[in-house]
């Protein structure tokens, strides 16, 4: 068993019985990607919804768009089957409320949107998630099983 | 905000970086005054420290993206967009508010949270505004301050909120960072400044440093 840290920005594949972990998601979402029959499983911390138009050249793990492709390119590397892939995430907070509060406060809500639409547009099923709210939140991702638990300072561990 | 703009941080000038230093430098410096004004007692400041860092760095600026922080975020708006976040660790703000409330609120009740919740947004007001006064007389341009936030959090997502809406280009944030602390410490805070790569080319400008 291997324990494999993702940093924000960032995303990585595990095989059988590693453990992917990503710390401290605000705003950010954790993505968590698995194929149970061959027990690949991938790992993205992504930032923002989406690459902006004049940045085609820029880290594509920090965008959901880019790095759910990004990551299924390398699970798929890894022998990991797309079409029986299942998803988890995680994140996604406020972690301020302003009373003029306005959009760019709201980013965690708008990333874990873009993060559903595309897991929709790709056909994988989303079997559990925990965002929103105004705490962080550390993901412990099982690859072997595909459990994956939900950390936080505020309250006790959740299992998804 | 996520409309990164082409310039690159990595292209600031040495010069560009010592006018950031030395706006900081002063804008602390009125921060510290006022700070140890309200405690009533000595506050240090360190020389503050002007980067350029790699974003999946940024959360080992407080040690690691898990480990516990207060954060008292405050939204700038008017000529100089962008965020001030002042963290400090659970110990210190406890002493903090401690020191300011002249009691020991070690029975935590619902009212005393409060009142120390609303005692280090005061904090946060006073540091942040006396920071944006100096920076503002200095560069002609007028930020306007919001009422701040405050989260006990990992460090990891209070910094993600803080800096990476406003204060990167690309894949690189401007981290203007300023320690504080009293003779004993045992209160210790870091104190950033981060404004949206716009601001940063207005004040650079101002300066007459030119812009990146």
């Amino acid at each position: 068993m291997s324990k494999i840290r993702v940093k924000m920005a960032d995303l990585d594949v595990g095989e059988k019985s590693d453990i992917l972990i990503t710390s401290g998601l605000g705003s950010c979402v954790g993505v968590a990607l698995y194929d149970s029959r061959s027990q690949i499983g991938g790992l993205a911390h992504v930032m923002l919804p989406k690459v902006p138009g004049n940045r085609k050249n820029s880290n594509p793990a920090k965008y959901a768009d880019t790095a759910i492709e990004l990551l299924l390119d390398e699970m798929k590397k890894a022998g990991a089957r797309i079409r029986r892939l299942k998803a988890k995430i995680a994140g996604g907070a406020q972690m301020f409320s302003f009373d003029n509060s306005d959009s760019s406060m709201k980013i965690g809500a708008r990333n874990v949107k873009a993060v559903k639409e595309i897991l929709r547009a790709k056909n994988i099923r989303l079997l559990g998630s925990d965002v929103g709210k105004d705490y962080g939140r550390t993901m412990e991702f099982h690859v072997e099983d595909g459990k994956t638990l939900i950390k936080t300072v505020k309250g006790e561990d959740q299992v998804l | 905000m996520e409309d990164e703009s082409r310039t690159d941080l990595t292209e600031l000038s040495d010069l560009q970086l010592d006018a950031l230093k030395e706006i900081a430098n002063i804008g602390a410096g009125n921060a510290a005054t006022a700070f140890s004004q309200m405690l009533d007692q000595r506050i240090d400041m360190s020389v503050p420290k002007v980067d350029i860092k790699p974003l999946n760095e940024i959360p080992e600026i407080l040690g690691g993206p898990e480990s516990l922080v207060v954060g008292i975020l405050v939204e700038v708006m008017g000529d100089i967009p962008g965020k001030i976040l002042f963290a400090l660790d659970e110990k210190s703000a406890n002493r903090m508010t401690s020191l300011l409330l002249d009691k020991r609120l070690n029975n935590v009740d619902k009212q005393d949270e409060k009142i120390k919740k609303s005692t280090l947004k005061e904090l946060g007001n006073i540091l942040t505004n006396s920071y944006l006064n100096a920076l503002s007389r200095m560069t002609n341009l007028s930020p306007l301050p919001s009422v701040p936030g405050l989260a006990l959090d990992m460090a990891g997502a209070i910094l993600e909120v803080a800096f990476l809406q406003v204060g990167y280009i690309g894949d690189y944030a401007l981290v203007v960072e300023t320690e504080f602390w009293d003779g004993e410490d045992r209160i210790s805070g870091n104190f950033f400044f981060i404004p949206t790569p716009e601001s940063l080319n207005k004040i650079l400008s101002k300066l007459g440093v030119g812009q990146i």
